[in-house]
């Protein structure tokens, strides 16, 4: 077995071992890094700091005070600040811009030992499903249809993460998901992602989309590294005023599958008209598979469902466009001065050459709906329904613990086939919902499609039960056994 | 009492004001209203800024508890309203100064309601201005734009600095009671310490909102003028721009709702732009924080926490110190003035062992005449006075046991001033001792007497005014320690002798 093909549980038993050195496994990563490189998963690749880091982790674990994730290659998004390495959220305007700060959960991953590998490409500052909209350049997913030689996507916004934990070129990778951003990659390229409870994992250093949805969380080959991973992240940190003052427990070390007692929903909102057949059938053979593992299953609703892509599409817009006002061309970044131009000149030209049409878009919507004479209609309108959601979601949690959906309403779809931003919103309809919540949320691999590209199932659960979901989400990967590969 | 209202004479009538006042002071703490960096006026540009006062990407506001706490004292020395949740609101606009490109600020739901300010004119006009309320929101950081023929330059070293926004109700029908409102506002700013009050540095500066009607009418459309930065300035500005509105409203015209700068060279007002510029601030809740949540508890510690407020202790002053309302006025202007006079009276109670009432007039004269005076031709305040509360309580003994005269203690305090040594010292090193002694002083008089037969005999003769010419030998010849009164009594009876 190559050592890129490893989970991280069986890294960390191998290095624990001495069955290879994190060195090595960084080498052999490094270099699948390099063979992939058409894929442009990465924006900027770190081998000097990954091979001192695996230097590092290796004398760590030759002393035997090594962290947690001691010699575990990952890839970091571009989203993440990351100490003397270019940061750019897949943006032009951000391009050179090397922070000099790391941002929380980065620091904390790399506190607990992982090795760095780089900085991962990305949807445009994570607006995006599909990470055409990356100013670096498309990622392409390892995957493809049977007997199809087009070129998919990997998903968005982390589609950087996605492709590279896919194609085997990082053990594991964070990802951010402000309304589908870590599930429906992971679905498309067939890993497992898990979005933690709003104020799980600190937003310090993480550039910011939507303030009130963006979330960390880890991407990875297994629901157990996925664990792994979540747990380093997580964590109250006082620089972030909506981070959670709340105990990490050990997600990994808690993990049963065992879902005897628990309840698992099905809610009816999601069977939508025109439901692809094979991922109702998946959802079906999910459930069922639940119940193997001791749950019992059980209808509930939530009647709301249908409101939420409209208000997340509010919402998010909003507090993106006064997110992203700080990148004028006065500080940092990128800055063009036209000839003989005043600062409303500098401002106009810096931002029409620095953000792409699709950032455009979402700020135009954004100033839109939060403009004088429209508020209320849009963007108060959009805070009461997202209430009402979260009341859904309460009301369905008396009833059950836990609920199964599909993660996206399709398998990846090729390049330029969603030329239509409303077509490729409504790739969130399924992940939006939990995000306007704040509840965890993963994506597990479940099954292929008829021309063999991968599904994922998403579990959702109550506030902070992560350790419920990854129960969940570690039946069903016991279950369905998948094991197709790019 | 009710004064005649203020009126600008228009050419057709009189015309009435109505003004109301939106203060920023900025907030006494020693960071930043969401960030830890330092608030010192006047270091070096841009070395007071951390990374989220620079808006670098991925950074976090977290709020400063001690803002939160000064703003609910300054509501509660205000009789305010507490709103004991609030919530934080984005206000955003582009500019070069401003690096988030937003201000947070709390437009929807201000931490502080409705209050009131009694005020009082230089000509002793009362009345009580009502506030509308006070929200916390962060400054901007400042443009230079002077220094460099064709760019600007930006120091952010104020840019996160908290403000309260105090905004008066439009209660204000003159430019004197502008002007008392925001002498009162700043003072007791100053003796809650939630803003230091320093207008020259920026620390207060206010929105001025001005229009004019006819007596009893509607009101008429307002004007803002911006950022304007003394007392006498707000005042003037009241003043020019009600005069302007008149103006324009008797040649036909009608005022626009605008925003107007004062400039102090000129003694003007011009517009910087009408409502149809006006920015779409599109306020929203700032999701990066909290809503600001606190219980009675603390309120009830913020409250404990005042100090005697202006309005009472000079009430105090008046009634149980029995000080005249002037000096009561002068003595409680400046909290600092105030805290020395209560140090030296305390002192002066203790070492004479008597009552404050008792020493309190003598105290307050010497510091409102003597120690200001000194302090005035030394260009100290008076936390900086050379003479401590406790070497003036010292002299202030002398004085009031007998040992010095008043002439005398000049004298000695003029030694303080030069040396730094306690006034008993000095007494002693000097011989400044007052002789009450009749015997020394009978034998001088008797001595000038002899010295000025012709001026004895004229004074018998029924020329009294002469009496003061004994007094003022007899003085000399005792080098001015003679007790004056003892001087008096013996002049009196020996002439009558």
């Amino acid at each position: 077995m190559m050592l890129t093909d490893l989970t991280i549980a069986g890294m960390k038993r191998g290095l624990a071992a001495r069955d290879f050195s994190a060195t090595e496994l960084a080498t052999a990563h490094l270099s699948a890094m390099e063979q992939a490189r058409g894929l442009n998963a990465f924006i900027v690749e770190t081998p000097e700091i990954a091979t001192a880091q695996a230097a590092a982790a290796d004398a760590a674990l030759a002393r035997g005070n090594a962290g947690p994730l001691a010699g575990i290659p990952i890839g970091i998004k571009d989203l993440f600040c990351t100490e003397s390495v270019q940061t750019t959220a897949g943006s032009k305007i951000l391009q050179g811009f090397i922070p000099q700060y790391e941002s929380t959960v980065s620091g904390k991953l790399l506190g607990a030992g992982a090795v760095m590998l780089g900085k991962l490409n990305m949807d445009e500052f994570a607006m995006g499903s599909s990470n055409e909209t990356s100013a670096y350049g498309r990622v392409i997913s390892p995957w493809k249809a049977r007997n199809s030689n087009r070129e998919l996507v990997p998903g968005g916004s982390s589609g950087g993460s996605a492709a590279a934990v896919a194609a085997r070129l990082v053990a594991g990778a964070t990802g951010t998901d402000t309304g589908g951003s870590i599930r429906q990659p992971a679905s498309f390229v067939g890993i497992s992602g898990i979005k933690p409870t709003y104020g799980r994992c600190s937003r310090w250093g993480v550039v910011a989309f939507a303030s009130s949805l963006d979330q960390a969380g880890p991407m990875a080959r297994s629901v157990e590294d996925c664990a792994l991973l979540l747990t380093s992240m997580c964590g109250y940190d006082a620089r972030d005023s909506t981070s959670l003052d709340v105990p990490v427990p050990d997600f990994a070390a808690g993990l049963t599958g065992d879902l005897r007692g628990k309840t698992i929903g099905v809610p009816k909102e999601y069977r939508l008209d025109g439901m692809d057949a094979t991922i109702a059938a998946l959802w079906e053979q999910g459930l069922a598979w639940l119940r193997d593992a001791g749950a019992r299953t059980v209808e509930v609703s939530l009647p709301h469902t249908r409101y939420a892509l409209p208000a997340y599409y509010i919402i998010a817009p909003a507090e993106a466009s006064s997110n992203l006002a700080r990148y004028d061309g006065v500080r940092y970044g990128l800055r063009v001065t036209p000839p003989g131009g005043n600062l409303a000149d500098m401002y106009s030209a810096t931002r029409a050459a620095g953000f792409g049409p699709e950032v455009k878009r979402r700020i135009m919507i954004g100033t839109y709906v939060l403009s004088a004479g429209f508020y209320d209609a849009y963007y108060t309108q959009a805070q009461r329904v997202r209430t009402l959601i979260a009341r859904d979601f309460e009301l369905a949690f008396e009833k059950c613990d836990l609920l199964l959906t599909p993660t996206a309403p399709s398998a990846a779809f090729a390049f330029g086939d969603k030329a239509d931003p409303l077509a490729m919103y409504l790739n969130d309809v399924f992940t939006v919902p939990s995000s306007l919540a704040g509840l965890p949320a993963m994506s597990v691999p479940a099954g292929l499609s008829p021309d063999g590209l991968p599904l994922g199932l998403q579990i959702i659960g109550r506030p902070l039960d992560e350790a419920g979901v990854l129960d969940a989400g570690l039946a069903i990967e016991r279950a369905a056994g998948f094991t197709a590969r790019p | 009492m009710t004064a005649t209202p203020w009126t600008v004479k228009g050419a057709t009538g009189d015309w009435e004001i109505v003004v109301g006042l939106e203060v920023h002071a900025q907030v006494t703490a020693n960071s930043k209203l969401f960030s830890g960096a330092a608030t010192t006026f006047g270091a070096e540009p841009n070395s007071q800024v951390s990374l989220v006062d620079a808006a670098m990407p991925g950074m976090l506001p977290v709020l400063n508890g001690e803002c939160v706490r000064q703003a609910v004292r300054t509501g509660l020395a205000l009789g305010a309203h507490i709103h004991k949740w609030s919530r934080f609101d984005r206000k955003n606009y582009f500019y070069a100064d401003l690096p988030q490109g937003y201000q947070i600020s709390q437009l929807y739901h201000p931490i502080v309601g409705e209050g009131e300010l009694p005020i009082e004119t230089e000509a002793g006009e009362k009345a009580v201005i009502g506030i509308e309320r006070i929200h916390l929101e962060q400054d901007a950081g400042k443009s230079v734009h002077d220094l460099h023929p064709t760019m600007s330059y930006v120091d952010l070293n104020r840019s996160g600095c908290a403000l309260m926004e105090i905004v008066s109700k439009p209660d204000i029908r003159s430019p004197a009671q502008a002007g008392a409102y925001v002498a009162a506002l700043r003072q007791l700013l100053r003796y809650v310490g939630s803003c230091d009050g320093n207008m020259d540095e920026g620390s207060m500066r206010a929105d001025v909102n001005v229009s004019v009607r006819r007596p009893g009418a509607e009101f008429g459309t307002r004007t803002e003028t911006k950022n304007v930065n003394s007392v006498r300035f707000i005042m003037a500005t009241v003043e020019i721009e009600a005069k302007r509105q008149v103006e324009v409203i008797e040649a036909g015209g009608t005022i626009v709702q605008e925003t107007r700068l004062f400039d102090p060279s000129s003694f003007t007002t011009r517009s910087m732009r009408s409502k149809e510029d006006a920015h779409d601030y599109r306020y929203f809740p700032d999701p990066d924080l909290l809503p600001v949540e606190f219980d009675d508890a603390f309120v009830a510690d913020c409250l404990a926490s005042l100090p005697e407020l202006p309005l009472a202790k000079r009430a105090r002053y008046e009634t149980a110190l029995g000080l005249t309302p002037y000096l009561a006025n002068v003595l409680m202007a400046e909290k600092e003035t105030a805290a020395y006079f209560e140090t030296l009276l305390a002192a002066c109670a203790t070492a004479q062992g008597r009552p404050e009432a008792d020493v309190a007039r003598a105290a307050a004269n010497w510091v409102s005449g003597d120690l200001f005076g000194a302090l005035k031709r030394l260009g100290k305040p008076i936390e900086a006075s050379p003479i401590s509360p406790q070497a003036g309580a010292e002299l202030l003994t002398l004085s009031a046991d007998g040992t010095l005269s008043g002439p005398l203690a000049k004298q000695v305090f003029e030694a303080m001033l030069e040396t730094g040594e306690g006034a008993a010292a000095i007494v002693e090193a000097r011989g400044l001792k007052q002789v009450s002694d009749t015997g020394a002083i009978d034998a001088a008089i008797a001595a000038i007497f002899a010295a000025n037969a012709d001026k004895l005999a004229q004074y018998k003769a029924g020329k009294e005014a002469l009496f003061g010419f004994f007094v003022g030998q007899t003085m000399k010849a005792m080098a001015g320690k003679a007790n004056p009164a003892v001087v008096n009594d013996r002049l009196k009876a020996m002439l009558a002798g």
